[in-house]
């Protein structure tokens, strides 16, 4: 499922799924483009994909975007789940593969093969390094993700945990509890939680880097210079 | 198939045992491991019984799919995984370190069964159930295509949509699509035989006879002594 570092800019011919082919898909009639944005809360992705989308939209491109817990099979029951943190760590994987697959199949997949740009806030990634992170087999996890599709971009806004926490009260005034990864026990301190949390995924990121294809972009930066790499990045998989 | 690193929970030296009962739909086995359970309850043994399908939270998930028809064979597939895990992380594991005997009406050969006729990778099926040890014993009731479908037939001959396999697509006639879909999952349920060590048991013999050699088996395999309640 390795994919070359080197052909991020590269036109991708061809759609393929990263290990198992879904049944009756065939991904060469995919001719959209997936583009993901991954990245920790507070490092931009939100307002990052409604600038792409203006972009594009502007440009005549149709664009379709997904997200994390938003699929009309598992999205509520996943909610409940969080907020009562009553599921163990397997089942909890498994139904965000399914709030995921579910996604990939009556969304993503339909979009692509009517030749949309579909804008994915968050991918497998951030699912594989949260399962990876919590102690999950390497193994188990890249099997329940080798029926997603390969995307044709995957940007990772990199912001360190510090400017993160800043980002987060700038927003809201208050850390998450899944967020801060809680319910590892790392601390019984939410914001030294947050920390080690968000540095642990970080180096999960890193680490996915040597076989998945990512472009690791500095969310470091002004919203508009931001947007611009990113544009200028999308220029070469849409063109 | 390469599964044969996996193990039993008596194997992962768990003081509890997994007892589960295999088949398709109308070949008896709810039946035969109601009877067991109830024989070794009578012995005042520490027993408990699980469902398929059966988990709270994820069942209303997997309710809604069904109802809408908005399941593939991929989101099938996890949401029973999803439903699998819940019983087995929070239910199964620790009763079994706690000693007990719990019989599975149905364990993860079901999904082999049903994902893989629905189109899944066999491969992806496997390694999605490999955090689920094997069970201890494995009983997997055959009977003749035709005598498992009379007996479904004849007392509930409302069939639901996902029973009858209509999302497969093998017929309009959902009675047909039923037959075909039941055919192809008998026919996966005996390639699994050896593959997992599937004690098959004959389901086209007297309720009461089968029970029998269910029950001998068992104790060969489990020493029932050692899971007295109140030790």
């Amino acid at each position: 499922m390795a994919a070359k570092r080197n052909s991020a800019s590269k036109v991708r011919p061809n759609k393929k799924f990263l290990g198992y082919d879904l049944p009756g898909v065939k991904a060469r009639e995919l001719t959209g483009k997936l583009i993901v944005i991954e990245g920790a809360d507070g490092s931009g992705r939100s307002t990052q994909i409604k600038l792409l989308v203006d972009w594009l939209e502007a440009k005549g491109y149709a664009t379709t975007q997904v997200g994390l817990k938003r699929s009309s099979l598992a999205s509520e029951e996943l909610e409940r789940a969080k907020n009562g943190n009553i599921l163990n760590r397997t089942t909890l994987s498994l139904f965000y593969a399914t709030d995921f697959a579910d996604q990939l199949e009556n969304i993503i997949i339909p979009s692509l093969r009517a030749g949309f740009i579909v804008l994915a806030d968050r991918y497998i990634y951030t699912l594989m390094a949260r399962d990876l992170v919590r102690g999950l087999d390497d193994k188990w996890v890249h099997n329940l993700y080798s029926i997603a599709l390969q995307p044709d971009a995957v940007f990772y806004l990199k912001l360190s945990p510090e400017k993160l926490i800043q980002r987060n009260f700038m927003k809201n005034h208050t850390l998450d509890y899944w967020e801060s990864g809680m319910d590892l026990g790392l601390s019984k301190d939410m914001f030294d939680s947050f920390v080690k949390y968000q540095k642990l995924l970080s180096d999960k990121f890193d680490e996915m880097r040597k076989s998945f294809d990512f472009t690791i972009v500095d969310s470091d930066q002004s919203v508009d210079s931001l947007n611009q790499e990113l544009r200028n990045h999308t220029k070469k998989i849409i063109n | 198939m390469k599964n044969r690193k996996e193990k039993t929970f008596s194997q992962l030296g768990y003081p509890g045992r997994l007892v589960a009962v295999e088949g398709v739909d109308g070949s008896g086995k709810s039946t035969q491991i109601y009877l067991l359970k109830r024989w070794l309850e009578m012995q005042g043994l520490k027993v408990f019984f699980s469902e398929w399908n059966s988990s709270g939270l994820v069942k209303s998930a997997t309710r809604r799919g069904k109802q809408q028809k908005i399941l593939t064979p991929t989101t099938f597939s996890l949401i029973h995984a999803t439903d699998f895990a819940d019983r087995y992380e929070r239910q199964l594991v620790p009763l079994l370190k706690a000693g007990y005997i719990v019989l599975c009406d149905r364990y993860k050969f079901t999904a082999f069964a049903r994902d893989t006729v629905r189109g899944c990778s066999p491969d992806w099926v496997r390694k999605l159930y490999n955090f689920a040890a094997l069970p201890d014993l494995t009983f997997f009731f055959r009977a003749p295509l035709d005598v498992s479908l009379n007996r479904i037939l004849q007392g509930r001959p409302q069939l639901k949509y996902h029973e009858a396999g209509m999302d497969l697509g093998l017929s309009d006639n959902i009675e047909e699509s039923f037959k075909l879909f039941q055919g192809r999952l008998l026919k996966a349920y005996a390639k699994m035989k050896t593959e997992f060590g599937l004690i098959q048991i004959n389901a086209n013999q007297p309720i009461e006879k089968q029970q029998e050699l269910v029950r001998d088996r068992l104790a060969k395999v489990i020493d029932i002594k050692g899971y007295q309640l109140d030790q």
